[in-house]
């Protein structure tokens, strides 16, 4: 039985589009915040989401961050269509790029960007067919009582 | 450390000022690798950069960076200071070097975001 979902909302995501890249991602943080989750865990959260958003952004073509809240977890799905990758287990090598001098000039392309994702997030799951797209599935467990035990609490209106 | 503090030990301009005019740094990180930004910050830092594009003030936002520092006297362009000035994150701008600039906070008393422990308050006075 699947569990309750509180939000889910989905963002699309341009590749190339250097100007508006971390937009999709900086939503995602305000809705994050506005459902009370902890600055924690939305840190670890928005940092994947990012890196993920930044990916589609220097590789592909288009893609699309659905994101999900329930009160036990949240999920950021990122699928896109593009170059996919290769090797997965090489791009998730700390160091491992791929990247333009375009990317490196705007500090990323440093091949830490996969491992980071998987680094920060309590769920990883990657799967690409070259020359199609990349799936990243990745899911954050939500902390016991996080809502009152955070830091003062959340903002309330 | 307060960003008045690290204004004055670098000698720099500020772009945009920050709301709270004592605003406390625990600890900063001197980087050019916006994907080591993500992996190795924590929250609360001052970045100093010598990059000054878009994607600065994104990863700062992204990491909760709480101010930025752009070194060798770049200043960022006309987009990065707007983003900047909506996320709220003060910017300041120094003459100095990465090296040189780094240098003088950790002298005074900065440390490193490897230093401090995520969530501690021994850095700050009280």
């Amino acid at each position: 039985m699947a569990a309750e979902t509180c939000l889910e909302k989905s963002f699309t995501i341009l590749g190339m589009d250097f100007t508006n890249a971390g937009e999709v991602s900086s939503k995602v943080k305000k809705i994050l915040k506005e459902a009370g989750v902890s600055p924690k865990v939305i840190r670890r959260a928005i940092i994947s989401a990012y890196e993920a958003e930044m990916n589609v952004v220097c590789y592909a073509k288009r893609g699309t961050l659905t994101l999900s809240v329930t009160p036990e977890v949240l999920r950021i799905k990122v699928a896109d269509e593009g170059k996919g990758i290769e090797n997965i287990e090489l791009a998730l090598r700390e160091g491992f790029s791929t990247a333009s001098d375009e990317i490196r000039e705007m500090g990323f392309g440093a091949g830490m960007g996969l491992p980071n994702i998987r680094k920060n997030s309590d769920e990883f799951r990657i799967s690409s067919v070259a020359g199609q797209g990349t799936v990243l599935e990745i899911a954050f467990h939500r902390q016991p009582g996080e809502n009152a035990g955070s830091g003062g609490g959340p903002p309330q209106s | 450390m307060t960003l008045q503090e690290v204004k004055e030990i670098l000698d720099a301009q500020v772009i945009i000022a920050p709301q709270d005019p004592n605003l406390e740094l625990k600890m900063a990180c001197g980087c050019d690798l916006m994907s080591d930004v993500l992996a190795f910050t924590k929250e609360d830092s001052l970045l100093l950069t010598g990059l000054t594009n878009l994607q600065v003030v994104r990863t700062a936002e992204m990491a909760n960076v709480r101010a930025l520092v752009f070194v060798r006297g770049k200043e960022p362009d006309r987009e990065a200071i707007a983003l900047a000035m909506s996320k709220n994150i003060p910017v300041l701008v120094t003459d100095l070097p990465m090296y040189e600039a780094c240098g003088r906070l950790y002298q005074r008393g900065l440390p490193g975001c490897s230093e401090v422990e995520e969530g501690s308050c021994a850095a700050h006075g009280g």
